[in-house]
């Protein structure tokens, strides 16, 4: 029996949209108040989906008690109560959109073990959301 | 009669009291001192109480409290960085408890019709402080979340 798996989780984090590249009046015109030069802020929800047989010893896709320490520490406590563009590596050249930052949290979660990562979805405020399933 | 509206705004803060040594700050203030700053959607209620016009059938017009809500938050916090950025809480840790209080002192005044009853502010679904019409008198024993 294959099946598949969600799981929410949350972590609070400021960014900054901003591409070194492009005038100060470029960067404002595209990216609006999300440029604003001190950051802004989000209580980002994060929602992934593992797929997978169901072990018949088990009866699970994934052991919630293995899975989440794994996000704990690829994901939560990097990114929670950070600033995005400053503290976490891949955003220093790459600006910290949530499509981004999906890709990223995708990087770090599709390494676990033993269960298929199919996809990542970071609802950044209570109107948007985004997805990415690895391409 | 109570009326509410709601506003959603983005910002981001950090606490940190120069008053206390870096161990202190980071003992008494957690991962909230990273001095990179962190953010938050907040979500803010801010009620009305009030009789409503016999004619209109309103305690305060919605559409002017938005008008409000936009001129007096919005334009000042949302995608703002609330240390750096907001004058009124200039010196002051950005809690949801000072932030509530300084948003109730920002309102009160421009209230016209009816009177503001209450200032709720939510820093998480999970945590909010609140400033009410018994904290201005005096009455309450103050803001905690």
């Amino acid at each position: 029996m294959k099946a598949s798996l969600g799981r929410r989780y949350t972590f609070a984090a400021s960014h900054r949209l901003h591409n070194a590249k492009w005038s100060a009046e470029e960067n404002r015109q595209l990216y609006g108040k999300c440029n604003s030069p001190y950051g802004h802020g989000h209580n980002y929800v994060l929602e992934i989906a593992f797929t997978g047989p169901v072990a018949p010893e088990t009866g699970m896709i994934a052991n919630l008690g293995d899975l989440d320490p794994f996000v704990q520490r690829e994901v939560i406590e990097p990114f929670d109560h950070k600033y995005l563009n400053e503290q976490i590596p891949a955003f220093r050249d790459v600006v910290p959109t949530t499509e981004n930052l999906a890709r990223e949290i995708f990087r770090r979660l599709e390494t676990f073990p033993g269960a298929k990562l199919e996809r990542v979805r970071i609802q950044e405020t209570s109107n948007n959301s985004f997805e990415y399933c690895g391409e | 009669m109570r009326i509410t509206r709601k506003l959603e705004f983005s910002a981001a803060h950090f606490y940190h009291n120069p008053n206390f040594s870096a161990d202190e700050n980071r003992r008494i203030f957690g991962k909230c001192n990273n001095p990179h700053g962190h953010g938050h959607n907040y979500v803010l209620e801010v009620t009305v109480a009030g009789e409503p016009d016999p004619e209109t059938g309103m305690v305060l017009d919605l559409k002017e409290l938005k008008q409000i809500l936009q001129r007096e938050v919005a334009d000042r916090m949302d995608h703002k960085h609330l240390n750096y950025e907001v004058p009124e809480l200039a010196g002051q840790i950005p809690t949801c408890e000072n932030i509530a209080t300084v948003i109730w002192n920002l309102l009160q005044p421009k209230i016209k019709q009816g009177r503001l009853d209450r200032v709720r502010l939510y820093e998480s679904p999970e945590l909010f402080a609140e400033f009410t019409a018994d904290d201005a008198n005096g009455n309450a024993a103050g803001v905690r979340a």
